[in-house]
């Protein structure tokens, strides 16, 4: 860090918008940081001597003649053991009331890791969730969101999972999180007796939206902390990213950016790769797992936001309402776990590729069945069983309520097979039903 | 003296420099930073503002910095030990390098200069050569790789000497060539190119004649992509498209495979590592990675070197495709290229086209397409680059400025469909919508007379007609219910069933399934067509249904159990039980 001495200090903006103020100033970096009028600020363009900042708070109040000082440094956080168990704002400054941390200085947004480096993720990080853990199995070194609408539960779910994920640190981003949705995360950490292996990054809706920008970038520097120089199993949590790509299309309409689809920036994508990549699983036995949440607006996943991030993450989980049961459940039709063959069967029971495909086929009989109900056709009895084993399936595994261990999924979906159908229905290779099949 | 600058502004990886001497468009030139050298490349010039894409990130840079241009374009080095090489867009060594975190400005050596290779002469004094001519050859692993007269050599020469057969480093001068002005000039078994520039020295370009089996029956026999062909794969994600890229880069017949692997996700990479060197191909029975160079710029690399990835590896491929052999190239995805293009035309201010993406986006996707084909050498050999890329439509909307461009210039169509994938019919092509133009080109034909059977085009449009008529049948039942239509209805909709069941579909993670001989096609096809060819009587739907229910229950027992093995003829006499 610069010290006050060799610190510039320049009075005369030239132009501002709301989220970006330009002035004549030399010997400036690129990606610098710098406070305008006492807001932090960060170098993104320069032309000749003209310099245009990205003022994170917002140019509100900001007169012509504010005072402009550069830092010489990009943004940065203070990495050490001391993160564990604290809350932190966008910029890394502790809003726990706790002491600000001291460690290494470290450059947010780092480079990456080299491809030939990388291992190929092999472990299981169970949830207890059936919707996920049998049919869209989660794999550490991955990355995956949740996609939902507003109204899902979905940071509940987020917290559920990452308090029975078997991992050494949680590293929370939080991006546009409702006050009650920031306390509920909170509140629930700390019930857990869970909070010294957690870390969160905040930005409430409270706070200006280009914020949200430092976010994940200071959430993944802490994960690569703990991965790479600790060889630690990370879990990273990055909520709402929705609103993280809502304020990227914001810094790029003020800088007078041609929009592309959706009116989001061109970069989007590239934007979006930069963070999930960030997922790893390193050489040293380290890993970063990144589950994120992209809200949708009424389902639409070929909006730029979801179509993008579904091109980037390793597949993505969809909640939806059920309105037969009256459950949220993992739907399992439009999930997907790429990465799930790497551990079922493999650190699962052999059943278990088996047993989902047959439990995902006989449920999208069950569709079938509906919509012929609809249509106002006759049924056939294979149809009503498929209607009746629907419910209980989704009740049962789908719903997102449901804490047991794979092997306890397994066996449910065995128990419910038997109930509603014969083995030659279920096309399960013999040798599994011989060994697995519930007689009555 | 080269041409030096200084950086005068910056708008993330697009730097303007002003300059003190002449620049050349996709000229590169050096940035320094602090103790590193970041690449650049001129994208544009203006007076004496050039505008250079940084292959790195930018931070810290500032006006001022010092610029140095280094007076050539992007090369790549092009010799002995490419094969089994991992590199990223700019043909460093991934491999060579320290660290696990990539380092900026760290630049590593495509080729290993200290391992030695057992070289034979092929050329001798006395010799009238041109570029690309072979002079000598190396083993690389079971690959005779051809040493040549370096592509940028311009005119004829004459071999003043040739290095007797030995164990070489690729710095050995292996001949000395005279040119027309009685210069001498060395060659050694390496040589450099620029990767936009397509490689000439051939004969000719013919159309081409032959397939490239890939051991998919939904290409092969459906739509066969020649060798030196052009093709595509747009779809959503979640449509199977990597997974349909890795089965054609397994099982394809050729003898040089690169992959591309531009913009999209590191761990599909490491999927590529891991497996390749436990793989053996069908074809020569050796490790998949021996004949494999992976070209790998992921999504989280630096931008600008995703566009030079390609190019990069299409370079590749004409080098290897220069001593007779057959590359294929596949790019995965050339989206993401388009929107490197897309980030870098937006940061220059230039007026947008479709979508935001650069007006000339057509032109540049087709001038790519164009340096795959087949080709005739100066010695009457053959070489082959056949060419597939993948392509990511935003929203899985086909009617987009890349999926546009690309479909005007492949000659193959792969579409890829959502409803196919979301009912796990894979490989989710969608059988009515793809298409290969290879089909109607009368040599192609005649090759497929000849090699596969007398009349194979038609036997496959006939086929392709059933499962046409099969959806128009499934829309009449959906419509008015399963008693609302006659029972011919129910037939044609489950022969179509049947094509698509027994035949389009396939197991890619299946040992035997997921690789289907052209000869095993055939046979597969034939017994399908002939099934259909019958028309049977039903009492009702249910019974229809299950009839043909079963019969596919057999046919994919087939597919699934090795070719013309006692347990496949036990099937087949099952069917034949069914049948009568």
């Amino acid at each position: 860090m610069a010290t006050k001495a060799f610190q510039r200090t320049y009075t005369q903006l030239q132009a501002i918008t709301k989220a970006t103020v330009s002035l004549n100033a030399k010997g400036v970096s690129n990606d610098e940081l710098a406070t305008v009028g006492g807001k932090l600020a960060q170098v993104v363009k320069t032309k000749g001597d003209s310099v245009t900042l990205q003022v994170f708070s917002g140019t509100e109040g900001i007169p012509t003649n504010a005072e402009v000082s550069f830092q010489g440094a990009p943004p940065t956080l203070r990495v050490s053991d001391q993160l564990s168990g604290r809350f932190f704002n966008a910029y890394g400054k502790p809003i726990d009331g706790g002491a600000e941390i001291e460690g290494e200085e470290r450059e947010i947004g780092g480079p990456s890791v080299n491809p030939y480096k990388r291992r190929q993720p092999s472990q299981l990080i169970p949830t207890g969730i059936a919707g996920i853990d049998l049919n869209n199995t989660l794999v550490s070194g991955q990355k995956i969101p949740f996609f939902a609408d507003p109204d899902q539960p979905y940071n509940q779910v987020m917290a559920d999972v990452a308090l029975r994920a078997d991992v050494d640190k949680i590293i929370l981003g939080g991006m546009g999180l409702s006050n009650d949705d920031y306390l509920f995360f909170r509140h629930s950490f700390e019930a857990a007796g869970a909070l010294d292996k957690i870390i969160s990054f905040v930005n409430t809706t409270e706070e200006p939206p280009v914020e949200r920008l430092l976010i994940p970038d200071m959430a993944l520097t802490a994960a690569e902390y703990f991965a790479a120089d600790k060889n630690e199993k990370v879990l990273v949590l990055l909520t709402d990213m929705t609103l993280y790509a809502d304020a990227l299309s914001i810094v790029s309409n003020r800088m007078d950016q041609i929009p592309s689809k959706d009116s989001m920036p061109g970069s989007l994508y590239s934007d979006l790769a930069k963070i999930y990549e960030k997922a790893v699983q390193l050489p040293t036995g380290g890993s970063i797992t990144i589950i994120a949440v992209t809200t949708l607006n009424d389902g639409d996943i070929t909006h730029a936001i979801p179509d993008n991030t579904g091109y980037i993450t390793e597949g993505q989980l969809f909640l939806r309402a059920d309105p037969d049961t009256g459950k949220v459940i993992v739907d399992p039709f439009r999930s997907l776990s790429r990465l799930k063959q790497l551990v079922q069967g493999k650190q699962t029971r052999e059943d278990h590729s088996q047993v989902m495909n047959a439990g995902v086929r006989l449920y999208a009989d069950a569709q079938n069945a509906k919509t012929k109900l609809e249509n106002g056709f006759d049924l056939s009895d294979y149809d009503l069983r498929c209607l009746d084993y629907a419910k209980e399936y989704a009740i049962r595994l789908l719903s997102i309520d449901v804490n047991i261990t794979v092997e306890q999924m397994l066996d449910t979906a065995w128990e419910i097979f038997a109930k509603y159908f014969s083995p030659a229905e279920t096309g399960i290779k013999q040798a599994l039903v011989d060994k697995y099949w519930k007689k009555n | 003296m080269s041409t030096t600058g200084k950086v005068t502004g910056i708008v993330s990886n697009l730097v303007t420099v002003a300059v003190d001497g002449p620049v050349a468009e996709n000229e590169l030139c050096y940035i320094t930073l602090g103790g590193s050298r970041l690449l650049a490349e001129v994208i544009k010039v203006n007076g004496d503002k050039a505008s250079v894409q940084v292959f790195e990130s930018t931070r810290g840079l500032k006006n001022g910095d010092n610029v140095e241009f280094l007076g050539k374009m992007l090369e790549v080095t092009l010799g002995p030990g490419l094969l089994s090489g991992i590199y990223d867009g700019l043909q460093n060594n991934l491999t060579t390098m320290e660290g696990v975190f990539l380092k900026r400005g760290e630049y590593t050596k495509p080729l290993d200069h200290s391992v030695s290779w057992d070289y034979t002469p092929l050329a001798k004094a006395g010799d009238k050569v041109v570029a690309a001519d072979w002079l000598g050859e190396v083993k690389e692993g079971w690959l005779p790789h051809k040493i040549m007269v370096p592509f940028s050599f311009e005119g004829e020469y004459t071999v003043k000497e040739m290095a007797p057969a030995g164990s070489y480093t690729i710095d050995k001068t292996i001949a000395v060539l005279t040119n027309a002005e009685g210069e001498d000039v060395p060659v050694t078994m390496t040589q450099k190119w620029p990767v936009k520039v397509a490689v000439k020295g051939y004969r000719e370009k013919p159309r081409p004649s032959k397939i490239m089996e890939t051991g998919v029956r939904v290409i092969d026999s459906f739509n066969p992509i020649a060798e030196g062909g052009t093709g595509f794969i747009p779809g959503p994600f979640g449509c199977g498209k990597t997974v349909l890229q890795h089965a054609i880069a397994k099982q394809g017949d050729a003898d040089v495979i690169v992959m591309a692997a531009c913009g999209e996700r590191a761990n599909e990479v490491v999927e590529i590592f891991t497996e390749f060197p436990e793989l053996i191909d069908p074809h020569t029975g050796r490790h998949l990675m021996e004949r494999t160079t992976i070209i790998c710029n992921t999504s989280n690399m630096p931008v600008a070197a995703r566009e030079a990835s390609v190019y990069t590896a299409m370079t590749i491929c004409e080098y290897y495709r220069a001593m007779g052999l057959k590359c294929l190239l596949l790019a995965d995805s050339t989206s993401r290229w388009a929107q490197a293009l897309r980030e870098m035309s937006n940061r220059m201010e230039e007026l947008p086209g479709q979508d935001a993406f650069p007006v000339d986006l057509s032109a540049i996707i087709s001038n790519f397409y164009a340096r795959a084909g087949m080709v005739v050498l100066n010695n009457g050999q053959t070489g082959a680059v056949t060419f597939i890329g993948t392509v990511s439509p935003a929203g899985g909307n086909l009617k987009e400025p890349v999926t546009e461009s690309t479909k005007k210039a492949a000659r193959c169509f792969y579409a890829l469909e959502q409803t196919r994938a979301d009912q796990k019919r894979y490989p989710a092509v969608n059988p009515i919508d793809s298409y290969s133009k290879y089909l109607e080109y009368p040599e192609i034909q005649e090759y497929l007379d000849t090699t596969i059977q007398k009349g194979w085009v038609d036997k496959v449009l006939k086929a392709k007609n059933i499962v046409r008529r099969g959806r128009e049948m499934a829309d009449q039942i959906n419509i008015l219910g399963d008693d609302g239509v006659p029972m011919s209805y129910h037939e044609a909709f489950w022969k179509s069933e049947l094509v698509d069941f027994a035949f389009l579909q396939q197991d890619a993670f299946d040992k035997i399934d997921a690789l289907c001989p052209i000869e095993r096609q055939k046979y597969m096809l034939d017994c399908i067509l002939d099934i259909c060819d019958h028309s049977f009587e039903f009492e009702n739907f249910e019974e229809c249904r299950n009839f043909f229910k079963d019969l596919i229950n057999t046919l994919r027992q087939m597919n699934y159990t090795e070719f013309q093995s006692p347990k496949f003829h036990e099937y087949e006499q099952q069917l034949k039980k069914q049948l009568s």
